[in-house]
């Protein structure tokens, strides 16, 4: 068989997303230590193969003493709870909107597109961190926010995709069969778009998780003690001169999960032909 | 033409009107703005003060025609924290940013334009593939990290390039880059796929059968086609790039507009917060009003419609 960087590709970023979501799930019966619990007199200990490395402490400890291993599979959580939750509110706004603007088009469609025109002229960072600031930082606030602020790519792609099923035989045969429009909407033209959206889900899933940690690494995301690897970053930020693993650690773990979606997003593309601007 | 204009305009007057009261009622948020300014010690007394101070008695509605009617005449406020016009400040930060947009652009586009040209002449093969690797990883990428990163390695173990402040121009080359990385996918795709679809063209086939050199009908034909998207994604990702370098601003310490709404934000200064919001949002509604002109200018077809 022929070696196809797309299939190694898109393997690798299911590989990626599985093993980050089972550190996730099971992550109070696999972490070695507390990773809330403070210990001063063990802080800074560089990961096992460096010198001074400790065992029991795998990739080290933070400027608390918290184990760092610890405190990176419990980010994980975070991430994936935070990107999971923002791509279901953001797709649920997106979609309403773009399947009745696509499916009635007119009026109706032109108020959907100047609302997403809106969206788009909105700056996306400094509005997330002024709510969270004015409404009080916690890890629902963020969700919201991002919820709130990450649908316009939903929204284009289910109205483009539903306007090209719209005129197509088996809608025009519900309507001559008697169905009511939701039953229309939910069941004949949805399930006909739904692989473009598992598309940007995957997309928006990957941009959710890079903002909480841009949010928190500014300081207006999740709060601490919480282990975002946003913030992880940010606290470690003023001992990376002298020891660089502790912002490397948390940044790799970052970049590995996005890219593992990314991986897969655009494996999902190839597989399920769906439309490349997607 | 003349119509698509007034239509055009008309619905950037009403984004920019939308814009306008959220970026006042986001400030609102938080339920009682004076409180908030006044800080944990403060007395009802002082709450009060700074509740006539800043007319934040009056009903909401009074406020928001109060704050509407000072942007007509030009003023967008009084910062709480600097007892300065909000104006001035914008105004005097405000070259930093722009430098900085400006330069995350230019070398988004001098990493963007070449490597989707070649990724699209070698379409299918291993150049191609090795570039849109190179696209995901860097998607996949966080700004603020990847400009940490490059602060300890290039700033400080090789002494390479300055890691803050704007002293001479070498200032603006790492953050300008790391501005950059965010951009250079979405361009380079476009660029790509732009280019694709112009070297399949009749008229690039057409050229190469006069016998043109390669070299000249990618560049003078198949090029010029593909430009027009990529122009007005530029100009939308510029629009990105001023409103997402705060992030890139608190990491170099670079003193621009970005800082100014981390600062403002984080101190509760609600007349710069919601006048930076409109400033950054009115920016991006020019930008893309400006390329959807272009584009209109140079293809006929989007006239309509």
């Amino acid at each position: 068989m022929r070696f196809d960087v797309r299939r190694v590709a898109f393997g690798l970023g299911v590989v990626i997303v599985v093993c980050i979501a089972l550190v996730a799930l099971l992550a109070p019966w696999i972490t070695p230590q507390d990773p809330f619990v403070q210990n001063l007199e063990a802080r800074m200990i560089p990961p096992i193969w460096m010198d001074g490395g400790v065992a029991g402490h795998w990739l080290g400890s933070d400027q608390l003493g918290r184990d760092y291993l610890s405190r990176l599979i419990y980010g994980a959580r975070i991430s994936m709870l935070i990107g999971t939750l923002v791509v279901i509110c953001s797709g649920a706004i997106g979609i309403t909107l773009g399947v009745i603007g696509g499916f009635f088009g007119g009026r109706v469609d032109a108020v959907v597109m100047f609302i997403i025109t809106c969206r788009l002229s909105i700056p996306l960072i400094l509005v997330a961190l002024t709510v969270v600031s004015f409404v009080g930082s916690s890890l629902a606030v963020v969700v919201f926010t991002l919820g709130l602020l990450l649908w316009e790519r939903f929204a284009v792609v289910a109205r483009t995709t539903t306007m090209q099923v719209r005129t197509l035989d088996y809608i025009s045969a519900a309507w001559a069969a008697g169905c009511s429009l939701p039953h229309i909407l939910v069941r004949e033209v949805l399930p006909n778009i739904v692989h473009h959206l598992i598309v940007v889900a995957t997309l928006e899933m990957a941009l959710a998780i890079l903002l909480e940690a841009a949010l928190s690494f500014l300081g207006l995301g999740v709060p601490p003690p919480l282990p975002s690897w946003g913030l992880m970053i940010a606290e470690a930020k003023d001992y990376m001169y002298f020891s660089p693993w502790v912002i490397l650690v948390p940044g790799v773990a970052l970049f590995v999960l996005v890219l593992g979606i990314n991986l897969l997003g655009d494996g999902l593309r190839d597989r399920l032909g769906a439309a490349r601007d997607a | 033409m003349l119509k698509f204009l007034a239509r055009r305009l008309l619905l950037a007057v009403l984004v920019l009107l939308t814009v306008l009261t959220i970026s006042f009622a986001l400030t609102r948020l938080s339920g009682d703005v004076a409180v908030s300014m006044a800080g944990a010690q403060a007395t009802q007394e002082d709450v009060e003060t700074i509740r006539k101070a800043y007319g934040l008695d009056r009903p909401l509605t009074i406020q928001f025609v109060s704050w509407v009617a000072g942007i007509a005449s030009g003023d967008l406020g009084r910062s709480y924290l600097y007892h300065a016009p909000v104006s001035e400040l914008i105004k005097g930060r405000l070259p930093v940013t722009l430098t900085l947009g400006a330069t995350g652009l230019v070398i988004a586009l001098c990493l963007a334009l070449p490597l989707g040209i070649i990724a699209a002449m070698n379409e299918g093969r291993i150049w191609d593939r090795g570039i849109m690797m190179v696209a995901v990883v860097g998607q996949a990428m966080p700004g603020f990290w990847l400009g940490l990163v490059l602060v300890i390695w290039l700033g400080v173990k090789w002494q390479l390039l300055p890691i803050s402040g704007v002293e001479t121009w070498t200032g603006y080359v790492l953050p300008g880059f790391v501005l950059a990385f965010s951009a250079v996918p979405a361009l380079m795709r476009l660029t790509r796929g732009g280019m694709v679809d112009a070297l399949a063209s009749d008229y690039v086939r057409t050229a190469r059968a006069k016998g043109l050199t390669r070299m000249s009908v990618v560049m003078k034909h198949a090029l010029r086609n593909a430009a027009m998207p990529v122009v007005a994604v530029a100009a939308v990702q510029l629009g990105f790039m001023l409103g997402g370098s705060i992030v890139i601003e608190s990491v170099f310490a670079l003193n621009g507009v970005g800082y100014l709404a981390w600062e403002s934000i984080a101190k509760n200064d609600f007349p710069v917060v919601q006048a930076v919001v409109l400033f950054l949002a009115t920016i991006y509604i020019a930008l893309t009003l400006i390329a959807d002109l272009f584009n209109a200018v140079l293809d006929p077809r989007l006239r309509i419609g």
